[in-house]
């Protein structure tokens, strides 16, 4: 962990437009959630719904499959996607630091900012949709976590391999994870939504099956993948940037 | 004072070769890495920085291969030529910063010092991106600078810098040299490099043109064959007139779209506009119009290479 290079990607990737996009992805959670509640005081049975499958069907369904995703695809790739396009990365580079140590710390920026615009909001939906800081609302935060962590791995890594990052990530895990997993229930084995959604049913505990939640994979194969991921991920992006060719004009 | 090796390397990406079996050694004092665009220059100083492997031969500082060391650049600096910077921090924000980086005891101490080397003191405040050009480059510098580096890396440092500027980046360079390190910067223009460079090393095609301090290459420049097209009152009178003369290798008659012309080859340029006006007088011819014919950097820099 390098505090300046934090600094750096920090205020690079904050101060770009595509940031913006951050901001909507939450509040939209946030306000989905506020009518939902606002509804169950009106109508008894949008209330029962809320006490049953609606709170984890709003908070798997928009937080981990889609804001998780997509906020780690902005933090993950914008935290060092857009320096390697525009050159600025080699004034990290031409320094005398250790790439994985660059890669870690743009990584933990990034898993920063899917935790302040991505787990937090879960959490606090949670609360909106539940009206306590209760299991369903720590299940879900922890899910987020593990996938936001997993995300950003893998979408840094594909920044520093490929300048079509964006787009790959988008297809991964909009296409792949979302429409290939819902037909083809193979591919949700490798699928970071559902590994993360065994960490939500293991803390669920019995409430996630009477809620309809149930991961492809179990807890312990979840987590170990998750892990693995993230891992390999890592390193192999540190490895990536320590023969990273520059773009040049000739 | 450290030295940069280059031994045989040459660097090609798929079936292009940017860079074609170069030996060079590059010493303390100013280098000049002069060659036309897309001659390889960029290559060569990302090779000599170390982010990129060579496809044949070494890259050596000091004796040690410099790919995948990030070692070295405790001893280099590197200007890059392409401007982006972090443009969401102001420029004294940004030195400290590659101050930071470098892990220097006082970080404070050496941003200021370098920015004020550049004469960035007054604008430093300011966000990157509000710069203009120039102030971006000596920004570039001031962050290249700031841990006093033995070898300096500088790709096209002139670009777009008005006369002022690039005459302090001059004597600046001039000076860094002056006190034992070493230099290195590309340019495409000869007057640029022949002013403040001990040594010039010519790229062509990705070949080692030519190697020398500025007269030398200045010599090779001026002495190589040299093509005129002439318009005169007595094309014929004025033809067998210049072949009689020892700088001139050859003549030839031609027609052109105003009437006839001649085309002179002359192989001692300076000898050749000496002569070319006393000839005439001389026969009482007038001339029309006298222009070079190959006076293109190309075609300067290929004459190098065939030579």
């Amino acid at each position: 962990m390098n505090s300046t290079v934090a600094t750096l990607t920090a205020r690079s990737l904050l101060g770009r437009r595509r940031t913006l996009v951050l901001l909507l992805l939450p509040l939209a959670l946030l306000a989905l959630c506020t009518l939902a509640r606002v509804l169950a005081g009106l109508d008894p049975d949008i209330e029962r719904d809320l006490e049953g499958p609606l709170a984890p069907d709003l908070l798997g369904a928009f937080g981990i499959a889609v804001l998780m995703p997509l906020l780690s695809l902005i933090a993950g790739t914008g935290s060092i996607g857009p320096e390697i396009d525009e050159g600025s990365i080699v004034y990290l580079l031409a320094k005398p630091l250790n790439r994985h140590s660059i890669v870690v710390t743009k990584l933990l920026v990034a898993i920063g900012v899917t935790v302040a615009f991505g787990v937090l909001p879960i959490a606090v939906a949670g609360v909106v949709l539940t009206g306590e800081v209760g299991t369903v609302t720590l299940a879900y935060a922890a899910g987020a976590l593990v996938a936001g962590v997993a995300y950003c791995a893998v979408f840094l890594l594909l920044a520093v391999v490929s300048r079509n990052a964006v787009v790959i990530g988008l297809i991964y895990a909009l296409v792949w994870e979302s429409l290939v997993g819902a037909v083809v229930p193979g591919a949700q084995s490798l699928s970071i939504q559902q590994w993360s959604l065994s960490v939500v049913q293991r803390a669920l505990g019995d409430s996630a099956r009477r809620s309809g939640i149930e991961a492809a994979v179990g807890f312990g194969v979840g987590t170990l993948l998750l892990a693995v991921v993230t891992v390999t991920a890592t390193t192999l992006a540190g490895r990536r940037l320590q023969t990273l060719r520059l773009n040049q004009s000739e | 004072m450290s030295a940069v090796e280059i031994d045989q390397v040459s660097r090609w990406f798929g079936n292009v070769v940017a860079v074609n079996d170069i030996t060079m050694r590059l010493d303390a004092g100013v280098t000049g890495l002069l060659g036309p665009n897309g001659a390889g220059k960029s290559t060569l100083i990302h090779l000599m920085a170390g982010f990129l492997a060579p496809s044949a031969g070494t890259v050596t500082l000091d004796g040690e291969p410099v790919y995948r060391d990030p070692e070295i650049y405790r001893r280099v600096g590197l200007v890059p030529e392409r401007e982006e910077m972090y443009d969401a921090v102001n420029g004294w924000s940004f030195v400290l910063a590659n101050a930071r980086l470098h892990k220097l005891r006082d970080p404070e101490s050496a941003a200021r010092r370098a920015i004020a080397t550049v004469e960035m003191a007054d604008s430093q405040h300011r966000d990157i991106r509000g710069y203009s050009k120039g102030m971006k480059q000596r920004i570039k510098m001031a962050t290249a600078i700031v841990h006093d580096p033995a070898v300096l890396l500088l790709d096209e440092p002139f670009n777009g810098m008005d006369p002022r500027q690039r005459l302090h980046l001059m004597e600046l360079l001039d000076r860094l040299g002056a006190e034992g390190r070493t230099i290195v910067f590309s340019s495409h223009i000869l007057e640029e490099v022949e002013q403040i460079a001990g040594r010039i090393e010519v790229m062509v095609a990705g070949r080692h043109a030519a190697s020398g301090d500025f007269r030398e290459i200045r010599r090779l420049m001026t002495q190589r064959p040299h093509q005129y097209t002439i318009q005169s009152s007595d094309d014929r009178a004025l033809a067998s007139a210049l072949i009689a003369q020892p700088s001139v290798s050859g003549v030839e008659l031609t027609s052109g779209t105003d009437g006839s012309i001649v085309a002179v080859q002359a192989t001692d340029f300076a000898a050749f506009v000496h002569a070319l006006p006393r000839v005439a007088a001389r026969e009482g011819i007038r001339l029309l119009e006298v222009r070079p014919a190959d006076e293109s950097l190309e075609s300067v820099f290929a004459y190098l290479v065939a030579r």
